[in-house]
């Protein structure tokens, strides 16, 4: 059962991601990124980290997909499609996309990740809850972060209301 | 874990200042008068300062770390020292701005309320023993940043000016954050004392990964202190961003990324010293380079600030180089010498500006010494200092930077940093040069805000103050980083 949701989830990931990079248009490709993320929470669960599943159909498909689709509707970028593609920036691209699988290939079958495991092994996570263990440690230990992230928020919305407000 | 071992009073400095912001942010709802809320700014950055002082006098023999929030950051001599600087560059930064935000129509109490969040994230970063901390530190620190950069809503060079430095900073968070990432994945922690621990376990065999999470690291640091070959944005940014935060961040976002960087490499990664060490003192020798010959052709003067500045960062570069003692006091003694340096000369060149008219080329500082004897020289202590003149701070800076890297046996480090000096005094001393020995083209003479010429008299007092009385402060200097060499 486990093994062929694998196959599913992967295989739609794969044509999903092959789609982003292929498509012509530029919102059919934030389509297939935002199947892609969907099949990737997917695979999280796979994984027992359901809670990485939730923040990255949030975040992912639910911020950030809606995100880009903003920019294109008020850019409208339909016109001048694949215009100012120069052959050398495909080169490029291929060399960094050769460079990264190398890359994970390299740690996936050396296993180099040398670092010392933490206290969260999947029976702990599995004993305690996935969202509590994430929440404890959250509170506790990262507290200072947590309160950071709130105080990067506070920027972030200053710098908003300051850029885009049309009488301060 | 409990109250008492989140330790608020070390992390209180930090803490008054992101409140000052807030309270700068509410308070100008209820009240008209800006130049309130500046005010305001600078009295939570005094009390902050004191708050400063009394952590560094409250401990016994000032050889200390008090950690706290479980070992996120830390107060200790390196962080304290650190937040003068910070709190001397917002300071005057503030005093520098009150009248120009008047002058150019941008006068909004979130001006203040930045700058101070800004500074908050400063203080943070040089505090900072987590890598998470530090990210979300530089994060609060160039979002900031970004804003003010194009605070100037009505002028298109500060629009341009600001989304440069978005897309780039951008562009560098994520290098930083994979590199984090990264050693994440190498060592199993983003706590910089396990990361210590992790690599005094380890030996020789460190794995591939933790040097491309170093070199990442060092790719996101050298863009946001702007050094050759990652420095493509400074000079647009510097130069359309308002003089005031052109001020602010030339000084402060590059003291904090030494600071961060500092800490790390010396404190986390000293055992890799000789893998990092090369790689920066390849970019040491293009940023000064490079800098100081770019800036040699300019004739705009917040340009040529721009990339002095960039010179400035390969100077204080041979510092961490140096990776001993007095290298890392040198530092400390260079960012606070160039905290009043360089505000100062920002500052002067606001005076020169006015309403409408930047004045922002050499020939507008034509004739300034006859026009306005006291700005002229001031200025001329700025430019003197930076181009490393003694008796003044930026010589004694030099100086213990330079004398630290022989130290550590990079002789030929210190000459070119030498002859580097030699060529930037060309341009610095061609300020002077217009403005004692040309004829003004214009003949009025515009009156100075008093607290931009508080602004300046203090800059001009800390820059001659450094330089005649280096001992102490080196001293201090010497005291805070004892820590970071485990003493």
């Amino acid at each position: 059962m486990e093994l062929a949701l694998f196959v599913v989830l992967a295989v739609i990931a794969v044509i999903a991601a092959a789609g982003v990079v292929l498509s012509k248009k530029a919102a059919t490709g934030a389509l297939f990124l935002l199947l892609n993320f969907c099949t990737l929470a997917g695979l999280y669960i796979l994984l027992n980290a359901q809670f990485i599943a939730v923040a990255q159909v949030i975040i992912y498909a639910g911020a950030i997909v809606v995100l880009f689709l903003f920019v294109l509707m008020l850019l409208s970028p339909g016109k001048e499609e694949s215009q100012d593609r120069k052959p050398y920036i495909r080169v490029f691209a291929v060399f960094l996309a050769v460079l990264m699988l190398g890359e994970v290939g390299y740690v996936a079958f050396t296993g180099v990740l040398s670092g010392t495991p933490g206290q969260y092994t999947p029976e702990k996570i599995a004993e305690v809850g996935n969202v509590q263990a994430i929440g404890q440690v959250l509170f506790t230990d990262f507290l200072l972060p947590f309160e950071l992230a709130s105080v990067l928020l506070l920027v972030g919305i200053v710098g908003a209301v300051v850029l885009a407000k049309r009488e301060l | 874990m409990n109250i008492s071992s989140l330790n608020l009073t070390a992390i209180a400095p930090q803490i008054i200042i992101i409140i000052t912001a807030l309270v700068v942010l509410l308070a100008e709802l209820f009240t008209g008068r800006k130049s309130l809320l500046a005010y305001l700014s600078l009295l939570g950055i005094i009390v902050a300062a004191i708050a400063s002082w009394y952590i560094w006098n409250g401990t016994e023999q000032r050889l200390f770390a008090v950690p706290m929030f479980q070992t996120m950051a830390v107060a200790d001599g390196y962080s304290l020292f650190l937040n003068l600087v910070f709190l001397v560059t917002a300071a005057l930064s503030v005093l520098a701005s009150i009248n120009y935000l008047v002058r150019e129509r941008i006068n909004h109490g979130e001006y203040y309320a930045l700058l101070l969040l800004a500074t908050g994230g400063m203080m943070l970063m040089g505090s900072a023993t987590d890598l998470m901390t530090v990210f979300l530190a530089l994060e609060i620190l160039s979002i900031s940043l970004y804003v003010l950069a194009g605070f100037n809503r009505a002028d298109l060079k500060s629009g341009e000016s600001a989304l440069k430095y978005f897309l780039l900073g951008a562009f560098a968070s994520g290098f930083l954050l994979y590199g984090i990432a990264l050693i994440y994945g190498a060592t199993g922690t983003t706590n910089l004392a396990a990361i210590v621990d992790f690599l005094k376990g380890t030996g020789p065999m460190r794995g591939t990964y933790l040097f491309i999470g170093l070199g990442l690291l060092l790719v996101g640091f050298s863009f946001k202190i702007a050094l050759v070959p990652f420095h493509m944005w400074t000079p647009d940014v510097y130069e359309g961003a308002p003089t005031s935060v052109t001020a602010f961040m030339s000084v402060g976002a590059k003291a904090a990324g030494f600071a961060a960087l500092g800490r790390l490499l010396l404190y986390a990664f000293p055992t890799l010293l000789g893998d990092w060490v090369w790689a920066l003192a390849v970019l040491s020798v293009l940023t000064m380079t490079l800098g100081n010959l770019t800036a040699l052709a300019q004739t705009n003067v917040k340009r040529m600030l721009a990339y002095s500045s960039i010179a400035h960062a390969g100077y204080i570069l041979i510092g961490l180089i140096a990776a001993n003692e007095a290298g890392m006091a040198g530092v400390l003694f260079y960012l606070l010498a160039y905290a009043f340096m360089n505000v100062g000369a920002f500052a002067v060149v606001i005076a020169v500006g006015r309403e409408g008219e930047p004045n922002l080329e050499l020939s507008d500082y034509a004739g300034l010494g006859s026009r306005q004897p006291l700005l002229a020289a001031a200025m001329a202590v700025f430019m003197f200092s930076l181009a490393g003149v003694p008796p003044l701070a930026g010589f004694f800076g030099k100086l213990y930077i330079f004398s630290a890297a022989v130290q550590a046996g990079f002789v030929a480090l210190a000459i070119i940093g030498v002859l580097n000096s030699v060529v930037s005094a060309f341009f610095y001393l061609r300020v002077i040069v217009y403005m004692y020995m040309q004829k003004p083209i214009v003949e009025a003479r515009p009156v100075l805000a008093p607290p931009l010429a508080l602004a300046i008299a203090l800059a001009v007092l800390g820059t001659i103050g450094l330089g005649l009385l280096p001992t102490p402060f080196l001293t201090l200097a010497q005291q805070s980083i004892a820590m970071l060499f485990g003493a």
